[in-house]
């Protein structure tokens, strides 16, 4: 055994050995990001006196809670990763009893869950039938959509809503709600057919010249494009209707077939299960579209683009067919969302639902299905749950924080698709990439 | 024409909007040239040192109506205060947003999610902790349109437009020259060039992000409080659209090129102001849009192209 031991640190190195040290390290960041959730979760200061919320937040008795809070999530850290191995196992473990991953139990499983959305929006109050249907159905239905721009195929989509807001005045416009009329009003529900395709269309107009170029110049150019169409729906009066929004409400929903009359109308209980059935066979078609010769694709742009071209992947086509399913699903949700709500404004399309998306996406896990629903659900779910203790405009600061959070500590999200935790896994070991972010090829970084 | 009428009168106020977002699109080039990566909260490092300068200088002028000398030194201390929280603000964002993810390797789109997450948490903490009004500089000096400093062939140039002017023009040169004389410009360049090869080569790479991101921050906090002290005033969102334009400016230029990006913050600057006698007011933001898609499609690397790493 060598007997050249470092001589014991003093005085600076002292400091410097600890700071150096991972537990210490962690303390540390405990002990500041509890620092910040009193903060964030303190009261609110104003212009006029802006150290309000500072001196409020973290000069009372509130932050000693907090610290100690941070110091008990530290020993827990800390705990976990002392037994990390027999935990492991013991999850291992586990999933045998996870029935979703069973063949065998996996379709009775979704069969009860099924069921249980079903059977459950009898049990709840009014405001939470509604909440299941403006807040959680509809933004399932975004995520769902957004899920296959950002976690099938890896690119960053910014202005999602934008093609939201496109489906919903497209619906208003051919139901003759707009101050402008078409050659002929139709049914909502035939509107779908238009909304989409005009979603689908301007996907294709702003993701061809961008698609092109670098992955991340797509999340600027459709930033940008969120915020234009805000301003489109309020500057052309004569088109949208400003403001105000359309001057007559979207009408509802109704079926006039054969034998058929029903129409839907202020109930939440119907559009639900309007929404839930088509959550569910887009679910379906989404899940067929994973497992084809299309979902391969985005898997292999997203692991290797220059390996997927080199194979004969039309790459560009591919993310461009992915920018456009996502488009026309967000259109869809439109339509369901203007005849639902009725009176659209430019303020239901702003900047922060494209990140609310992007949110419950994140949250749930790129990539996964399940994870897009669960993840809207959850994070739909909570700021309603809590909204005696959550101020509605700072709704974001927790959103935003969640966002970094879960890109530093669960980038796969909550609910994690198989082959993505795989790949994130890999780029972090220094192979492959998860995200089509990489240079096109033939260009030169 | 829209244009004939009052040419200068709409070019000179588009040139200080210019100098501007050359400001805050430095930021932008900067960080991308050492990471590759669109920093979504830069604009938020503007907002800061938009807050920055104005209670710094609030707190100064208090109730007094400064003129002369005084009305300099208010100014200079507000870009120094801006600059300084600007600075703090891109370090700290650095350091949590950043940082963690490089450490692990993470894919890229994860530092863009993590950023934009970032910009939204800084948002809406100064929209909580100082309310969600805006509110404007006190006046340092008389910056009417009516009582001008001097008049280009009848249109007016206020004491505003070249107080941005002298100052931004100061900043770029001092940036300018330390990127292309200072060893701390060498580093940025060597990690922009080619930041494994660097790192061999000695360069503490992690440093040189961070102070990377710190020149950015103290340029971007700047012009937030230049900003600040226009009509518009300090407010927690006022860096959405001055970021995207600023972005717009930098891909205009040359992403990754650093004079690049001051040609395209002065051009689009110019081009926005002059085409508000055109729309009208209610369009200008749309024109950047289509100014960006537009570069996009016929030049994507840009008026001066992409250089990364070879800033002069």
């Amino acid at each position: 055994m060598t007997t050249t031991t470092e001589p014991a640190p003093t005085g600076l190195g002292r400091v410097r050995s600890l700071v150096a040290d991972d537990r210490v390290r962690k303390l540390f960041g405990c002990l500041l990001g509890s620092l910040v959730v009193a903060l964030m979760t303190g009261p609110s200061g104003s212009l006029n006196a802006p150290t309000a919320g500072f001196t409020g937040s973290l000069f009372s008795g509130r932050v000693v809670v907090f610290l100690f809070l941070g110091f008990a999530l530290w020993g827990a850290i800390v705990g976990r990763d002392a037994i990390a191995p027999e935990i492991n196992r013991g999850t291992a473990a586990l999933q045998r009893f996870n029935v979703f991953r069973n063949q065998r139990t996996r379709y009775p499983a979704y069969a009860g869950l099924l069921v249980v959305a079903i059977v459950l929006p009898h049990m709840l109050s009014n405001f939470w039938q509604e909440v299941a249907v403006d807040q959680i159905g509809v933004y399932i239905l975004l995520a769902i959509g957004l899920n296959v721009v950002v976690g099938f195929a890896g690119l960053l989509d910014l202005g999602y809503i934008a093609f939201y807001a496109i489906g919903a005045y497209s619906s208003a416009y051919w139901t003759g709600s707009l101050p402008i009329k078409p050659p002929h009003i139709f049914n909502p529900f035939v509107t779908i057919i238009f909304a989409v395709l005009a979603a689908m269309v301007a996907g294709v107009i702003l993701g061809a010249p961008t698609l092109r170029l670098r992955g991340d110049y797509l999340a600027i150019v459709t930033l940008g494009f969120g915020e234009i169409i805000t301003i489109y729906a309020n500057n052309l009066q004569s088109v949208t209707g400003g403001a105000q929004g359309p001057p007559k409400p979207v009408p509802h929903f109704s079926v006039d077939l054969i034998g058929i009359h029903y129409k839907w109308r202020i109930g939440n209980l119907p559009y639900y299960y309007l929404l839930l059935a088509f959550v569910v066979v887009i679910l379906v078609m989404f899940r067929c579209l994973e497992n084809s010769r299309v979902g391969r694709a985005w898997t292999a742009i997203r692991e290797d683009e220059v390996a997927a071209e080199a194979s004969g992947v039309n790459t560009y086509k591919y993310k461009l067919l992915a920018f456009a399913i996502g488009a026309s699903t967000s259109g869809f949700a439109g339509v369901l969302f203007a005849s639902k709500i009725q009176a659209i404004t430019p303020l239901s399309f702003l900047l922060q639902q494209s990140i609310l998306v992007l949110v419950l996406v994140i949250f749930g896990g790129m990539g996964s299905l399940p994870g897009a629903v669960v993840g809207a659900a959850v994070i739909q779910w909570l700021p309603n749950g809590l909204r005696t203790y959550i101020k509605q405009e700072d709704l974001f600061l927790y959103l935003g924080a969640l966002l970094v959070v879960m890109m530093i500590y669960r980038p796969q999200g909550v609910v994690p698709s198989r082959r993505r935790s795989r790949e994130l896994a890999m780029t972090e070991a220094g192979l492959g990439g998860p995200d089509a972010m990489s240079q096109p090829v033939g260009e030169k970084p | 024409m829209c244009l004939t009428q009052h040419f200068w009168g709409y070019f000179i106020p588009g040139l200080a909007n210019g100098f501007l977002y050359a400001l805050i699109a430095l930021g932008y080039t900067l960080v991308y040239g050492v990471l590759q990566l669109i920093n979504f909260a830069h604009s938020e490092v503007f907002m800061s040192g938009g807050f920055g300068g104005l209670f710094v200088v609030n707190w100064l002028i208090g109730d007094k109506h400064p003129g002369g000398f005084a009305s300099v030194w208010y100014v200079v201390v507000g870009i120094v205060a801006g600059a300084i929280c600007g600075g703090i603000a891109a370090f700290i964002l650095e350091r949590v947003a950043y940082r963690p993810l490089r450490r692990r390797n993470a894919p890229k789109l994860a530092f863009l999610i993590s950023a934009i997450g970032m910009s939204y948490f800084l948002l809406s903490l100064a929209g909580k902790e100082f309310g969600r009004d805006a509110r404007t500089v006190k006046a340092a000096f008389t910056m009417t349109p009516s009582k001008p400093l001097f008049t280009i062939s009848g249109a007016p140039v206020t004491v505003y437009d070249a107080v941005i002017a002298i100052a931004a023009i100061a900043m770029l040169v001092m940036l300018d020259r330390l990127v292309n004389v200072t060893r701390l410009g060498q580093g940025i360049r060597a990690v922009a060039q080619d930041a494994d090869t660097a790192s061999l080569m000695g360069v503490d790479i992690n440093r040189v992000i961070a102070q990377t991101f710190i020149v950015g921050g103290l340029l971007g906090g700047a012009a937030g409080f230049l900003f600040g002290m226009g009509t518009a005033g300090v407010s927690y969102g006022m860096g959405f659209t001055p970021g995207l334009k600023a972005f717009t400016a930098a891909v205009l230029g040359g992403i990754g090129n650093i004079r690049g990006a001051m040609l395209g913050g002065l051009l689009l600057g110019v081009i926005e102001n002059l085409s508000l006698p055109c729309f009208g007011a209610n369009w200008v933001d749309v024109v950047s849009f289509y100014i960006l898609v537009l570069v996009l499609l016929v030049r994507p690397t840009g008026i001066l192209g992409e250089r990364l790493g070879r800033s002069a």
